[in-house]
């Protein structure tokens, strides 16, 4: 369970990019977060790893407060969360397989995962991961040999080889074409069920939320002002998220 | 097709600023040239005259085939104090250019103390160092060696240091959202970034240290400069032009390895 508590992320140029976010989010939880660039998505899916530290608020995971976690516990709490980002975030140069591997440095030690001494555990791990996003025999290309859709799924796969609790992904599809983008979409639902993970994606497309969501979370401005059900978010939902209206042929299918 | 515009546009002008900027900058380099040529003497006319001198002292410089196995062991000296220059400068370069990048170094205080350390060693040229170094550490390899480690630490940790904060942010934080710390971010997220670039760089440096080792050899730091020195002080001007000969085929088939080295890694 992932609770935000009156959570407030001010940025040091003064940009107040949360204001005030109280949601729960109970285990297992599919849950698509949308609304307009700027309107601080990305910002809070990255309190709940503490990549964006809080100003004010916090962020419990189980129960385990991600604001007060002094370092180590912090790796700790971030081992267990897996994260996927709208450019992939690979290291191009490195193998697949390397690049995996990286989703296993929080659980290996430090001189360990600096040596690249991983056992043959986190190696089958990392193999499994690949496998369950269909890419097995890929391990051993470069990163930057594949193609969009299948360098996500390597970002999938690292974030599998955490065996993560909760899933964050930053804008998954927004770098991808239609068809892919339903296929990774259906990746990360099908895992989030699969495995119990409780998974936060932050999305553009009003299809796709409504397709793949358990739950809408609507922001705008730093704030939530929609949060209910895929069918409870309707055409009007969607013109207040955004805060103007919505002409369903050229926004649904464009760039919203 | 696009309509025709009605009427003929007028051609915006160059804002009044942007050719401002372009006229000073003209004015300074004539102005540099003028008053550098004058205060140094340079004349056209003494380059003419002095040709003549030249030829007549390039006529005695015809090489001595004899001084040959003489110089042999001065030039693997030479190559020598080149590589542990090299390989010692880099060693000590790794570390402390993810010191001195904002992006690796996030404690102010260090990478401020790095990158001053660095700015210092750089601001002093090779020759110096070695003419430094000679008398304190004996005359001989010794302080070349030292010299160029100074030279090639300082080259590498700054360029290493401008490719580690060029590198892509994105891999990096999914790294440190994985639970990875510091050092297991740079292992994974930026070496693998920038370790081709630093190679190349590497190959690079040893190139300008082969040459910058013949130099060190005149202030006494050891290798063939050494030699060179001495010859040239028995006005020995055949030797002379054999060591030059030899060096000549030496720079241009180390410069030759590393241009090829170098491409095969990018």
């Amino acid at each position: 369970m992932i609770e935000f508590r009156d959570l407030e992320v001010t940025y040091p140029n003064g940009f107040k990019a949360l204001k005030g976010i109280d949601l729960t989010i109970p285990k297992g939880q599919f849950v698509v977060i949308v609304g307009l660039s700027g309107a601080g998505k990305s910002t809070l899916i990255r309190t709940v790893n503490h990549l964006v530290p809080p100003s004010n608020g916090d962020v419990v995971i189980d129960g385990r407060s991600v604001g007060d976690a002094k370092r180590g516990e912090l790796r700790r709490i971030r081992s267990k969360i897996g994260m996927i980002f709208q450019t992939f975030n690979l290291v191009k140069r490195s193998s697949v397989l390397r690049n995996v591997l990286a989703g296993r440095l929080g659980h290996v030690s430090p001189l360990r995962g600096l040596l690249g001494l991983f056992s043959k555990h986190d190696l089958a791990l990392a193999h499994e991961s690949l496998r369950r996003v269909g890419i097995a025999e890929k391990a051993w290309q470069r990163a930057d040999a594949l193609s969009g859709g299948q360098q996500q799924r390597v970002g999938i796969a690292r974030a599998l080889a955490q065996q993560p609790e909760v899933m964050l992904a930053d804008e998954p599809v927004a770098s991808l074409d239609p068809p892919t983008s339903h296929a990774v979409m259906s990746d990360l639902k099908r895992i989030s069920r699969e495995d119990g993970i409780t998974t936060l994606v932050n999305l553009h497309f009003i299809d796709m939320a409504r397709e793949y969501a358990d739950r809408i979370v609507g922001m705008r401005d730093g704030v939530v002002v929609f949060d209910g059900t895929p069918a409870e978010a309707t055409d009007q939902a969607f013109e207040d998220i955004y805060g103007r209206p919505i002409d369903v042929e050229k926004d649904l299918r464009g760039a919203a | 097709m696009l309509p025709e515009p009605a009427g003929t546009p007028a051609i915006p002008e160059r804002p009044a600023g942007q050719r401002k900027v372009a006229a000073a900058t003209l004015a300074t380099f004539v102005a540099l040239f003028v008053v550098s040529a004058w205060q140094t003497g340079f004349s056209v006319g003494d380059l003419a005259t002095g040709t003549g001198d030249f030829f007549r002292f390039f006529g005695r410089m015809v090489p001595n085939w004899g001084y040959l196995p003489r110089v042999w062991g001065p030039i693997l000296e030479t190559l020598q104090i080149a590589y542990l220059g090299t390989l010692f400068g880099t060693a000590l370069a790794l570390p402390l250019l993810f010191l001195a990048s904002a992006n690796t170094t996030t404690d102010r205080v260090t990478l401020a103390v790095s990158r001053s350390v660095l700015t210092v060693l750089r601001s002093i040229p090779d020759l110096l160092y070695a003419a430094l170094l000679a008398p304190i550490l004996a005359i001989g390899p010794l302080p070349g060696v030292v010299a160029l480690t100074l030279f090639s630490l300082a080259v590498l940790a700054k360029l290493g240091s401008e490719t580690v904060e060029a590198a892509d942010p994105g891999p990096m934080e999914a790294v440190r959202a994985t639970g990875a710390g510091r050092n297991r971010v740079i292992v994974y997220a930026v070496v693998p970034q920038v370790a081709a670039t630093m190679t190349s760089y590497v190959l690079y440096v040893f190139e300008i240290n082969v040459r910058a080792s013949v130099i060190i050899g005149l202030v006494g730091a050891g290798g063939i400069g050494q030699d060179l020195l001495a010859r040239l002080n028995f006005f020995a001007y055949g030797d002379v032009s054999t060591i030059i000969v030899v060096i000549f085929v030496l720079v241009l088939a180390i410069d030759a390895l590393s241009v090829w080295a170098r491409s095969k890694l990018i």
